[in-house]
């Protein structure tokens, strides 16, 4: 498997407070892999050191190019970060955030698209004029994803998508997540407090500890893993 | 109160509307602004008088005809709000409000300093480009003037509403009012946008200056009492809402002069008073405005 986005002593800090002290890790071109880990553990700050909306240092590649610059030079590379809470433009319309996702593209295919997405999120289509802030808490978190989607991302950075949903929508939006990544090969590194769902849909995960990687693996295995399971993961 | 023709009426309203329609395209400008960067920025005023002295400066000195010289002072306006971002606003935009409100008090002050020694304080005369015609529209007598205003005013406030709502650069602009955060992880350069926003708000305060200078006279503190006519539009309609400005800056303009016209207390000197009245009584009724939204703070 050819690795697309590879971390190498990533560092990053918020003034001067340090959230991430010394963090590696790979993500597979087509591979969908989990982060896991306590609060604080530095989960979050290792997708906005990738997105560039925190200041890092290290290397950083994604398909063998430095990620440098903010957040936009990140969306132009084609990462595409869905970040915790519902990143969603609450004022615009369905419609607008969605083609709000495929702000960086140049083609012409953006309406082709939203119909594509339509048909993993068949609501979106009759709801497309509607404000994303009058959805519900498990819509939005759809729209999120969709938007995301319509920038056609080489790398999808999903950070605590369960946050406050219920879980028949949570286990709905990880099928969808799931299908993407097994009908169109998207790639994913997903940030997840509830590591037994995170582990049954990812291949690979790492568990982060203040800051450093403390533990890495084959997602099977740490879940079958017993002592990794009470000491890490908590369940 | 002095017993009107409805004839007589409707002229007063719509010389009411003309007012009103340059009242509404710097209320525009403010609201623009504090969407996207959310502050007040104090130097609206004489920003659009500096474009305006610009177009006098084109078609007095160099004799340009107006409208040459009203399309190139736009593209000056754009350039200058631009520039003003990039150079003054972005420095300090990350820290409080406050500090860039004073920033653009300073740049008031300079702005206005800078027009008295480039063109002194005397007053000049902007011609007219609409004539000293009158329309005779159905037995109501109207300026070609006051009609002229409306048509130019309420024209780029369609131009810009079409901008924003149906154009690719508009959905970016809004995005950014709504979420500046999400706005740059979809790739939206937010500094640009904010500084494009800048742009399009000095060439509404151009477009109300040089509507206004033919009727009013220019003059450096020509956009003084405009702009308080714009607050008290923009605080009428809600600070944030656009729409809301345009409805606010067209029933003040109306308003204002209808009471100058039959009242016969308030007259010309104490018009202003009346928007201050009408801010201060907007913002301790209903703080959001006509159109605005409650602002729900979570604690």
């Amino acid at each position: 498997m050819t690795e697309l986005l590879e971390l190498e002593n990533v560092h990053a800090r918020y003034g001067p407070v340090q959230a991430l002290h010394d963090v590696s890790l790979t993500v597979g071109e087509g591979e969908v892999v989990a982060v896991l880990g306590a609060n604080g553990a530095g989960k979050t700050t290792t997708l906005r050191a990738i997105s560039g909306t925190v200041s890092r240092g290290g290397l950083l590649q994604l398909g063998g190019s430095n990620l440098r610059g903010g957040p936009e030079a990140a969306a132009r590379a084609g990462i595409a970060h869905v970040p915790e809470g519902r990143g969603t433009f609450v004022e615009l319309t369905v419609d607008e955030n969605l083609r709000l996702g495929a702000y960086t593209r140049r083609d012409r295919q953006v309406r082709h698209d939203i119909g594509r997405i339509a048909e993993y999120f068949p609501w979106m289509v009759d709801r497309g004029a509607q404000r994303a802030g009058t959805l519900s808490g498990g819509e939005q978190q759809m729209l999120a994803l969709g938007r995301a989607l319509m920038s056609r991302p080489r790398l999808l950075l999903l950070d605590e998508p369960s946050l406050g949903l219920a879980p028949l929508i949570v286990r709905e939006f990880f099928r969808i997540v799931r299908e993407l990544n097994e009908n169109e090969g998207l790639t994913v590194l997903l940030v997840e407090q509830d590591a037994r769902i995170a582990l049954s849909i990812s291949s690979r995960a790492y568990v982060l500890e203040v800051g450093r990687v403390a533990l890495s693996g084959k997602s099977d295995e740490l879940r079958d893993d017993e002592s990794v399971r009470r000491s890490y993961l908590g369940y | 109160m002095v017993v009107a023709s409805f004839a007589d009426f409707m002229q007063q309203v719509v010389s009411g509307l003309a007012a009103g329609g340059v009242y509404a395209s710097l209320a525009l400008a403010l609201v623009i602004i504090h969407r996207s960067t959310g502050v007040i920025n104090f130097a609206q005023g004489e920003m659009a008088t500096v474009c305006t002295y610009i177009a006098w400066t084109l078609t007095f000195n160099h004799g340009w005809s107006y409208w040459p010289a009203f399309a190139a002072t736009i593209l000056f306006a754009f350039v200058f709000g631009v520039a003003t971002h990039r150079a003054v606003i972005r420095p300090v935009e990350r820290g409080s409000v406050l500090r860039v409100v004073i920033v653009t008090i300073g740049l008031l002050i300079a702005i206005n300093g800078f027009v008295v020694w480039q063109w002194s304080g005397e007053p000049q005369a902007l011609e007219s480009p609409f004539g000293t015609d009158t329309l005779d529209i159905g037995g109501v007598i109207v300026s070609a003037q006051d009609v002229g205003t409306i048509v130019v005013t309420l024209g780029i406030v369609v131009l810009l509403w079409l901008l924003f709502q149906f154009t690719k650069v508009g959905l970016a602009l809004r995005a950014v009012a709504v979420n500046p955060d999400e706005a740059r992880l979809v790739g939206v350069r937010v500094t640009w946008m904010l500084a494009l926003g800048w742009g399009l708000a000095a060439v509404l305060g151009a477009v109300a200056g040089m509507l206004t200078a033919p009727s009013v006279g220019l003059d450096p503190q020509m956009m003084q009492p405009i702009l308080i006519y714009a607050f008290a539009a923009a605080v009428l309609g809600g600070i944030d809402s656009p729409l809301g400005a345009v409805v606010g800056g067209l029933t003040l303009g109306v308003l204002l002069n209808l009471i100058e016209v039959y009242s016969e207390f308030v007259g010309t000197e104490l018009k202003l008073s009346v928007a201050l009245l009408i801010i201060l009584g907007v913002l301790v009724v209903k703080p959001s405005g006509l159109f605005g939204r409650a602002e729900v703070k979570r604690v």
